[in-house]
């Protein structure tokens, strides 16, 4: 069972089993306080998941998680950072192994499975990257893993050349204010079947830090 | 849980040491600290962004090798403790949601507390008889704290704090007008060596009988600081010796922050002075402290410099104290405070 966990926008953890079914699924829309609800979600994620898997009549196979998965972002950085502290200190607790997740392909994948049958040109999951930027990754369907194919990205464009940058990739815009904790299992559990992995262990930062360098010392009378 | 003597974890990520300690009781097993100082280095000064990530990246590593060195496992623990505040927010969540899953992932109860407050908890690792109440001055790169502890776990009371920079800054912003590289501290009292400490009268900040009146145990740095400026601009010409203007903005910090801790000392009549902090590192600042403490009666402490940077044995100490006097675990719903007060010891204490 891998427990999932995303705080690149919100904060969301979900339970899911390797074949996909989905034990638990929790999550906070506050765009802060990634911190401050982490715990209470993975506490209550863990015990949900004991009830068997959402809507399921039969009884609860008792939770063992064997991976946990972490959003990497995109994403406001300090928020980011909070999921994947947390998946990393539970997978140290339990000797698990992470697997990263690029934030944009979970959201890409519920894009595709919401409608399996629609004809899904090239489309861009645009997420918020504050200071007057979005995220983008640009994707084209499922490949035989069953993994979203990224074909750009991710990358970071003003807010007002994003409508530019996907025409040019003819790809056309889904805005995404959430990143669903389910998504990130279900992506790790198809990484994890096809051996692949998604993304290195460093977060997706796509910036350099912001740094204000000091000024030369202060003169006084200048 | 053994409540006698409880095998804690801290997690300390407050400013740029991402600290892990590991202590049974009163007895320290492993203070593992990973310093991103390095990389501040270039930039004169903790450049916060630049320290989360540099938290993030060492958190795992510094856990893995603080159990080690404990001989533990985690399996093992009692209680894990995590710095709630105060110190640079970005900085503070890293720790506070590794600490939150490493509590849930093992089941076992979490401390949430004060980094002050840790400080002096530090004292307790030393091996010998720690008494209360004492006075405690912290001075670090982050911090400069005036402190009447007269119980470590329910009563710590702030007598004073910097209104300004933090000592530790304004060592940092002088070295970088006398053109010496940061981290300020070491480099001033390497220069400060061959001046004289009584070349300059640099101002003492708050230090008026005026001051007295309201401001008697709070510091403030930036008018010496506008004061060396000026002067070094003044004497440029005629070329500084910067060995004096070293050694003696280094005694103007040094005297307001003994006068004023000694000071706090007599007037709450309490013969005993704990330092802590990174600051305390400075050689003339122990050396006028253990002078003048012996003139006026007052027995002064400084744990070993491992344990007055910031650290994760401190952290797990203060839990290991609050664990011996019966304090329930904190709830898994806080956060980091960058400025929580030094009176809330640990946060959000269940009921
Ligand atoms: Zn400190």
């Amino acid at each position: 069972m891998i427990l999932s966990i995303d705080t690149s926008l919100g904060t969301a953890v979900a339970v899911v089993e390797a074949d996909g079914v989905v034990r638990a699924e929790v999550s906070s829309d506050n765009p802060l306080g990634h911190a401050e609800v982490i715990g209470v979600l993975l506490r209550e994620a863990l015990a949900d998941a004991a009830h068997g898997a959402i809507g399921a009549t039969v009884a609860a196979a008792p939770v063992e998680v064997t991976h946990v998965a972490t959003g990497m972002g995109p994403g406001p950085f300090t928020g980011l950072r909070v999921g994947i502290a947390a998946g990393r200190a539970f997978a140290l607790g339990r000797a698990l192994p992470v697997i990263p997740v690029p934030s944009h392909d979970a959201a890409a994948l519920a894009i595709l499975l919401a409608d399996p049958f629609a004809e899904m040109p090239r489309f861009g999951v645009v997420t918020d990257a504050r200071r007057r930027e979005f995220a983008y990754s640009i994707y084209e369907g499922l490949d035989d893993d069953g993994l979203p194919i990224r074909v750009v990205g991710a990358a970071l464009t003003p807010r007002d050349q994003i409508d530019v940058v996907l025409a040019e990739h003819g790809a056309a815009r889904r805005d995404v204010t959430a990143i669903p904790a389910a998504m990130i299992g279900l992506v790790a559990a198809r990484a994890l079947a096809a051996s692949r992995d998604l993304t290195g262990p460093e977060p997706l930062y796509l910036r350099a830090p912001d740094v204000t360098l000091p000024s030369a010392p202060k003169r006084v009378g200048t | 849980m053994s409540r006698d003597e409880p095998l804690v974890l801290g997690i300390e990520t407050s400013c740029d040491e991402t600290g892990i300690g590991i202590v049974r009781g009163r007895t320290l097993l492993s203070n593992t600290i990973a310093s991103s100082m390095d990389e501040h280095a270039r930039y004169g000064g903790v450049v916060p962004e630049v320290a989360a990530r540099a938290h993030l990246e060492a958190l795992q590593p510094a856990i893995e090798a603080a159990v080690a060195e404990a001989g533990i496992r985690l399996g093992d623990l009692d209680a894990v403790a995590v710095t709630s505040g105060p110190g640079l927010a970005g900085a503070l969540m890293v720790g506070v949601g590794a600490a939150k899953a490493l509590a849930v992932s093992l089941d076992k109860p979490l401390y949430a507390v004060n980094h002050l407050v840790g400080h002096i908890a530090a004292d307790l690792l030393t091996g010998e008889e720690v008494e209360y109440p004492t006075v405690a001055l912290l001075v670090s790169g982050g911090h400069t704290s005036l402190l009447l502890v007269r119980d470590l776990v329910s009563d710590v009371e702030m007598l004073g704090e910097t209104m300004d920079d933090a000592a530790g800054e304004a060592f940092d912003k002088i070295a970088r007008i006398l053109g010496l590289p940061y981290p300020g501290g070491p480099e001033i009292d390497r220069v400060a060596a061959t001046g004289n400490p009584d070349a300059i009268r640099f101002p003492r900040g708050l230090s008026r009988a005026s001051d007295m009146a309201t401001r008697r145990y709070d510091f403030s740095f930036s008018g010496l600081k506008t004061a060396v400026a000026r002067w070094v601009e003044q004497h440029e010409a005629d070329g500084v010796d910067i060995a004096d203007v070293a050694a003696s903005f280094r005694e103007a910090v040094v005297d307001v922050l003994v006068t004023k801790a000694l000071d706090a000392c007599a007037r709450h009549d309490v013969p005993r002075l704990l330092l802590g902090g990174g600051v305390i590192a400075n050689r003339r600042l122990r050396d006028v402290a253990l002078e003048r403490a012996a003139a006026a009666g007052v027995a002064v402490r400084i744990p070993p410099l491992s344990l007055c940077t910031d650290n994760g044995a401190m952290i797990a100490a203060l839990a290991s104290e609050l664990i011996r006097s019966g304090r329930p675990a904190s709830t898994l719903a806080f956060g980091a405070d960058s400025t929580l007060p030094v009176t809330e010891i640990q946060v959000a204490v269940q009921a």
